[in-house]
């Protein structure tokens, strides 16, 4: 049952052909790349020892699911994000609503918030540890200190560039501020909240890593804290691989409920 | 006057920021009577829009009086539609009864209704990205008759639109405000629509805005806009109003 034209389907058909393109090169691009590297290893060009080699990888992972400390190291990282991505969030939320329903407190805090966001929170690792203790606590904490500035400014500046408009109607109608916080502010803003919560994750992300890299037992940060002291160059890059395959996921899954949202 | 719904006394107006003051408004008498349309007509940045703010309750005058016949109530009806794009037509046309916390099954059937008769019955589920700018017009003015108010303000309500549209949309403006009995005080800064639509064209001064002239529209067969834009004495009041008006561009 067709309710277009001819050429209309034509049209389509050819939109859904580059899409297809659009996929499949980038699929073959990760695969060449692969297959590249595992091709120059076993033709000794490049040094395995210090470069790995794909099958190397797959290798590192398979011993490792089966030492079973593996899943283990990923979930006390995915764990770590977690929280920490949670934490910020309602943190950086909290006090970007505070800012938005107070001016004075927002204008007061405005300078301290770009000093505290522009710092290089890696400076900061060590009190972190001396402050916190060699935990996983100072790992989220380290995470928080990473992403929470960042969530508060940015939603802070998009809860008061919402249109004028759409909040001088709803004074018209004598609404509350809470009305207003809960009725434009916050819907007219879904798009960018949900932009802000993908910044978030990958920031969370870097937060935990480093935080590993810096005190650890277990996790991807420590596995290739590890690797590079033992100089097992396999274990630091199927970390890193892991690493890229666990940041893709939860990017796509922001992208997801991003998608959703259509008005 | 004992049929005035409206009296505007000695309002006055002036702004403060760290360059100075600038008055917007001063020593302002207006009277606006039951089920009458009234056209503010001025310059562009005369202090029109503030007037309207303030009787809206927006800002606050700072001096004078704004006094009601009984409790009236205000809808104001702003320059851009400021449809919620999150909401449904039929959402939107509730909202000021959702704000005013007056979501009776009453006024809900109230709005169905108006929805049906003004051609939005097949689209009260849409978006309001699916409408045309005409029909986003009529939702915002649904969205504001729905709170039921007796006056009704409106900024430039079609200034956004194409002219044809516009046109078009003075009539069915015109008809809805007539069908639903209210009175009417609009800014216009184009002075066919004021003579075809009011009973009374105030014509504003620059700032600080004063009463310039009033003139009380009488049209030989007076009706619709677009027929009244026939009328023999149209161009009349345009040209005495274009000269109020004494346009220079500098």
């Amino acid at each position: 049952m067709s309710i277009y034209s001819k050429e209309h389907e034509l049209f389509l058909k050819k939109i859904k052909r580059k899409k297809c393109l659009v996929y499949l090169t980038q699929l073959s691009i990760i695969i060449i790349f692969f297959l590249i590297w595992e091709i120059l290893s076993r033709l000794h060009i490049i040094n395995t020892f210090l470069f790995s080699s794909p099958s190397n990888i797959f290798k590192t992972i398979t011993n490792l699911i089966n030492t079973n400390n593996f899943l283990n190291h990923i979930l006390v990282t995915s764990k770590e994000i977690l929280i920490s991505f949670i934490l910020s969030f309602i943190i950086g939320f909290l006090i970007a609503t505070i800012l938005w329903w107070n001016n004075f407190i927002a204008k007061v805090v405005d300078p301290y918030l770009t000093i505290l966001n522009s710092l290089p929170k890696v400076a900061l690792g060590p009190l972190i540890i001396i402050w916190v203790g060699a935990s996983s606590n100072s790992i989220i904490f380290m995470s928080l200190m990473i992403s929470t500035f960042i969530t508060i400014i940015n939603l802070y500046t998009s809860f008061i560039s919402t249109d004028k408009n759409y909040i001088m109607l709803l004074k018209s109608f004598k609404a509350t501020k809470y009305q207003i916080y809960q009725k434009v502010v916050l819907k007219s803003n879904l798009k960018n909240i949900l932009s802000t919560m993908k910044i978030n994750v990958s920031m969370n992300l870097i937060g935990v890593i480093m935080g590993e890299l810096l005190v650890s037992k277990s996790g991807l940060g420590y596995l290739i804290m590890y690797g590079s002291q033992v100089f097992n160059i396999n274990l630091v890059i199927t970390s890193i691989f892991i690493l890229a395959i666990i940041s893709s996921i939860l990017y796509y899954l922001i992208n997801y409920f991003e998608k959703k949202i259509d008005y | 006057m004992q049929d005035n719904i409206l009296s505007i006394r000695n309002l006055s107006k002036t702004y403060h920021d760290i360059q100075g003051e600038t008055v917007a408004i001063r020593d302002l008498n207006i009277d606006i009577k039951d089920k009458e349309i009234v056209a503010l007509v001025g310059p562009s940045g005369c202090g029109k829009s503030t007037l309207l703010g303030i009787l809206a309750g927006l800002e606050k005058e700072s001096n004078g009086s704004i006094l009601f016949n009984g409790r009236k109530k205000i809808g104001f009806m702003l320059q851009s539609d400021s449809l919620y794009p999150w909401l449904t037509v039929l959402e939107n046309s509730l909202i000021g009864l959702e704000i005013e916390k007056k979501l009776t099954k009453e006024n809900i059937k109230k709005v169905h209704k108006l929805l049906d008769k003004y051609g939005l019955n097949d689209f009260k589920d849409k978006y309001p990205r699916s409408l045309s700018g005409g029909m986003k017009q009529r939702v915002a003015l649904i969205r504001t008759l729905a709170t039921n108010p007796d006056i009704l303000l409106l900024d430039e309500p079609y200034s956004a639109l194409d002219y044809q549209t516009r046109l078009a949309l003075s009539d069915d403006l015109y008809r809805i405000i007539k069908e639903e009995n209210k009175t009417v005080l609009m800014i216009t800064h184009d002075i066919a629509e004021a003579i075809s639509m009011a009973d009374r064209i105030i014509v504003l001064t620059k700032r600080p805005c004063q009463i310039k002239n009033i003139y009380n529209v009488n049209l030989t067969n007076k009706g619709y806009p677009i027929e009244n834009r026939k009328a023999p004495e149209f161009s009349y009041y345009y040209d005495k109003i274009w000269r109020d008006l004494d346009v220079n561009i500098q």
